[in-house]
C-alpha cells in the first residue's frame, strides 16, 4: 500500500551478547586512528601497527622491550617494588591492585639490562595500562636506581616514556620523584654516559617535565601526544580550542623539542645506530677530551 | 589589620571592630572606657588564640592565597640590605612571574630568585598571577648558574598555583625547562636554600624549590596539584576541592611529617599578613641560620647531602 512508505520500517534487533558470541574478545581490534578493524594476531606480527593508516596501537611495557631488545638478553630488575599507600588515600589500594591485575606488572615501569644490537644497556619501560603510567615512589624509586645501575655498570640508559604525569595519589611524594630521578640523570650525565630517550602516546606532565625530556637524544614515536599540560586543560582553562596536531611529536620536532620522530619499525635499528657511535668512536672520544 | 577578612575570622574582626567603636565612643565622650576595653582586648585574644591556634589545612589554604600575604617582593625589601633586579632569560623575553636579582644579606652577597604575584588585578595580569612561562624558569636557570660562578649562595621564594599552562608555554618547552632547572639545581655548587612562602603548585614550584634546605612558612601549602584540579582529576567534581586539601596532605606540617620538608617557620598569630615585618624578620633568622650551617661544608660534603635528601623520598616496598 501507499501508506506503507511513511510506516517505520521494521528493523531486526540484534543483542549485544549475540554478537559477543561471534566475535571472541581479543580476537579483533579497532584501529584508534582510522577504526579500521584489523585482525589482532596480525597486529602483533606488524608492531602493532594498522595496516591501512599506519597508526599505532598502544604497546605495554613487555612487548615494547621485547621488540626493542636483542632476543633473550633482557633480565628484569627490581620487579618486585610495590606501592604503598603513604597518604592513606582511600581507594588507592584497590586501584593498584586492579592495575597489576589488567597489566600483570607490580607497577607503571619496567626496567633491567638487556643488549641492543650487540650493545649491552640498562634500559625502562612505561607502561600506560598501569594507573595511565603515572609516577609514584615505585616508578620514581625504579628510574633512579636504573639510572644509578647505568652508572655503575658504565653503560648508556635507554628510557621508553608513556605517562599520564604524577600519581595524583601520592601527592607531593610524586612530584618529588622528579626531582630524585633528575638527580640521578645530573651524575649520569657527570659521568659521560649516553642517556636516550624515546617519548610514546602519550607523556605528560611531571614525566615529561621530569626525565623524559633530559635525554642526550629525544625520539618521539610518530602521532604521540607530548605534553607539559594535557591539552584538555588547557583547553577547558584558557577557554580556546588548540589547533589540529597541537603536542603531537611532530609538533614537538618543529618547534625544536626533540631530535627525531621516528617510525616504530625503524625504532630499534635507529637505537643501535646511535649507540654503536657511542660505544666505539665516542666512548674514545670522550675519554681522549675529558 | 588586614583590609580582607576571610570567612572563618568574622568573630575575631566583629570583636575587633567593637573594641574600635568603644575607643571611639570613650575619646569622644570623654567617658573612661579603659576597663571595658581591657577585658574586650582580652577576649578577642583568647578568640584569636582559640582560632587561629588550631587552623584546618582548608584555613591554611585560604590564608596562604591571602591577597595581602607577604610575597617575595616584601621579603626582599624587609630581609635584604640591598637588592638589584636582573632580567630576561637571554632567548625570549622576561618573565615578570619570576623575579630575581643580586641581593646582601647581613653583609654577605647572595642571589635571590622567587615567584612574584600582584598585588591587584594590573599587576596579578603584569605578573600572570606568578605562574611562570618557560622564560621565567630559564631565567631562574641563568641566575642559578651566574650565582654558581660568583660563589653566591641561592635564596629562593616559592609562591606560585603552578607553571603556566598555554600554548606558548608548550611551544616553547616548559617541561624541559623545569626538567633543566632540577637537574642543574641538584648540582649547583652553591648552597640553596628554598622556603616555600605561600602556594607550591606542582612542578612549577618545584622548578627554584630544589636544594639543601627546604623551609615552609607555617601557614603555606606545597601540592602535587591545585586542590580544585586533583578534585576535578580524581573525583570529576571540581568542587570537592575542600576534601582534596585535607586528601592531599599539602601544609607544613603534614609535609614535615611525612620528611618532605626539613623546617616551618613559625608565622605570626592569625598569619604573615598580620605582621609582615614580623615574619620577614624570622625568615631572615632561619635563613642565616641555616646559611651558616651550609658555609663551612665542603662542597663535595654539601652535593652529596644534598643528592641523598631527594634520593631518601618515597615510600614502597621491596615485595
Amino acid at each position: 500500500m501507499f501508506k506503507d512508505l511513511f510506516r517505520k520500517p521494521k528493523y531486526v534487533t540484534v543483542h549485544a551478547d549475540t554478537v559477543k558470541k561471534d566475535m571472541p574478545d581479543g580476537l579483533w581490534q579497532k584501529c584508534p586512528n582510522c577504526n579500521e578493524i584489523l585482525y589482532a594476531k596480525e597486529l602483533e606480527k606488524g608492531l602493532k601497527t594498522c595496516r591501512k593508516c599506519g597508526g599505532y596501537f598502544r604497546v605495554g611495557a613487555r612487548e615494547r622491550v621485547k621488540i626493542t631488545v636483542d632476543e633473550g638478553s633482557f633480565v628484569e630488575t627490581d620487579a618486585g617494588l610495590l606501592s604503598t599507600n603513604p597518604l592513606g588515600f582511600e581507594d588507592y589500594p584497590a586501584k593498584v591492585a586492579a592495575a597489576v591485575e589488567v597489566t600483570k606488572l607490580n607497577e607503571a615501569v619496567v626496567t633491567g639490562e638487556a643488549v641492543i644490537g650487540g650493545n649491552p644497556v640498562i634500559i625502562g619501560v612505561m607502561d600506560n595500562n598501569f594507573i595511565m603510567g603515572s609516577m609514584g615512589s615505585v616508578v620514581g624509586e625504579k628510574v633512579t636506581r636504573a639510572v644509578e645501575r647505568a652508572i655503575e655498570k658504565n653503560i648508556p640508559l635507554i628510557m621508553f616514556t608513556a605517562s599520564g604525569g604524577a600519581r595524583m595519589q601520592e601527592g607531593v611524594i610524586s612530584l618529588m620523584q622528579m626531582a630524585k630521578t633528575c638527580g640521578a640523570l645530573a651524575r649520569l650525565h657527570e659521568a659521560g654516559l649516553l642517556y636516550i630517550t624515546v617519548l610514546t602516546d602519550p607523556t605528560t606532565g611531571g614525566v615529561l617535565a621530569s626525565f623524559a625530556s633530559m635525554g642526550d637524544i629525544i625520539i618521539a614515536e610518530p602521532g604521540s601526544l607530548i605534553a607539559f599540560t594535557g591539552p584538555r586543560v588547557i583547553e577547558q582553562t584558557m577557554k580556546i580550542k588548540l589547533p589540529e596536531g597541537f603536542q603531537t611529536a611532530e609538533f614537538m620536532l618543529d618547534h625544536g623539542l626533540v631530535d627525531m620522530v621516528v617510525a616504530r619499525a625503524d625504532l630499534r635499528n635507529t637505537l643501535i645506530k646511535l649507540l654503536d657511535l657511542h660505544m666505539t668512536g665516542g666512548n674514545a672520544n670522550a675519554q681522549h677530551y675529558a | 589589620m588586614p583590609s580582607i577578612m576571610l570567612e572563618f575570622e568574622k568573630p575575631i574582626a566583629e570583636l575587633e571592630a567593637k573594641i574600635e567603636e568603644l575607643k571611639n565612643f570613650s575619646s569622644e565622650q570623654g567617658i573612661d572606657l579603659a576597663e571595658e576595653i581591657k577585658i574586650m582586648q582580652a577576649k578577642a585574644e583568647a578568640l584569636k588564640k582559640e582560632i587561629f591556634g588550631k587552623l584546618t589545612p582548608v584555613q591554611r589554604v585560604t590564608i596562604a592565597r591571602h591577597p595581602e600575604r607577604p610575597g617575595t617582593l616584601e621579603y626582599i625589601k624587609h630581609i635584604f640590605e640591598e637588592f638589584i633586579e636582573l632580567h630576561g632569560d637571554r632567548y625570549f623575553g622576561d618573565d615578570r612571574a619570576v623575579i630575581g636579582g643580586i641581593a646582601r644579606f647581613r653583609g654577605v652577597p647572595v642571589t635571590v630568585i622567587g615567584h612574584a604575584k600582584g598585588k591587584d588585578t594590573k599587576e596579578n595580569l603584569a605578573r600572570n598571577f606568578g605562574m611562570p612561562n618557560p622564560e621565567g624558569n630559564r631565567k631562574a636557570l641563568r641566575l642559578m648558574e651566574q650565582a654558581e660562578k660568583f660563589g653566591r649562595p641561592v635564596f629562593t621564594f616559592v609562591d606560585t598555583p603552578g607553571a603556566h599552562c598555554g600554548m606558548g608555554a608548550e611551544e616553547r618547552g616548559q617541561a624541559r625547562a623545569i626538567a633543566v632547572n632540577l637537574t642543574r639545581l641538584m648540582q649547583l655548587r652553591v648552597p640553596v636554600i628554598n622556603t616555600i612562602i605561600g602556594e607550591g603548585g606542582s612542578g612549577g614550584a618545584l622548578a627554584i624549590a630544589v636544594g639543601d634546605r627546604l623551609m615552609m612558612l607555617e601557614n603555606s601549602v606545597f601540592s602535587v596539584i591545585s586542590p580544585e584540579s586533583f578534585a576535578s582529576i580524581l573525583w570529576k567534581d571540581p568542587t570537592r576541592a575542600q576534601e582534596a586539601v585535607e586528601a592531599m596532605k599539602m601544609t607544613a606540617y603534614d609535609l614535615a611529617e611525612l620528611g618532605i620538608i626539613d623546617e616551618i617557620v613559625p608565622e605570626p598569630l592569625g598569619g604573615a599578613h598580620r605582621n609582615p615585618e614580623e615574619i620577614a624578620a624570622r625568615l631572615g633568622d632561619y635563613l642565616k641560620k641555616n646559611l651558616d650551617s651550609l658555609k663551612e661544608m665542603p662542597v663535595a660534603e654539601m652535593l652529596q647531602k644534598r643528592y641523598e635528601k631527594f634520593r631518601g623520598i618515597g615510600q614502597f616496598i621491596s615485595g
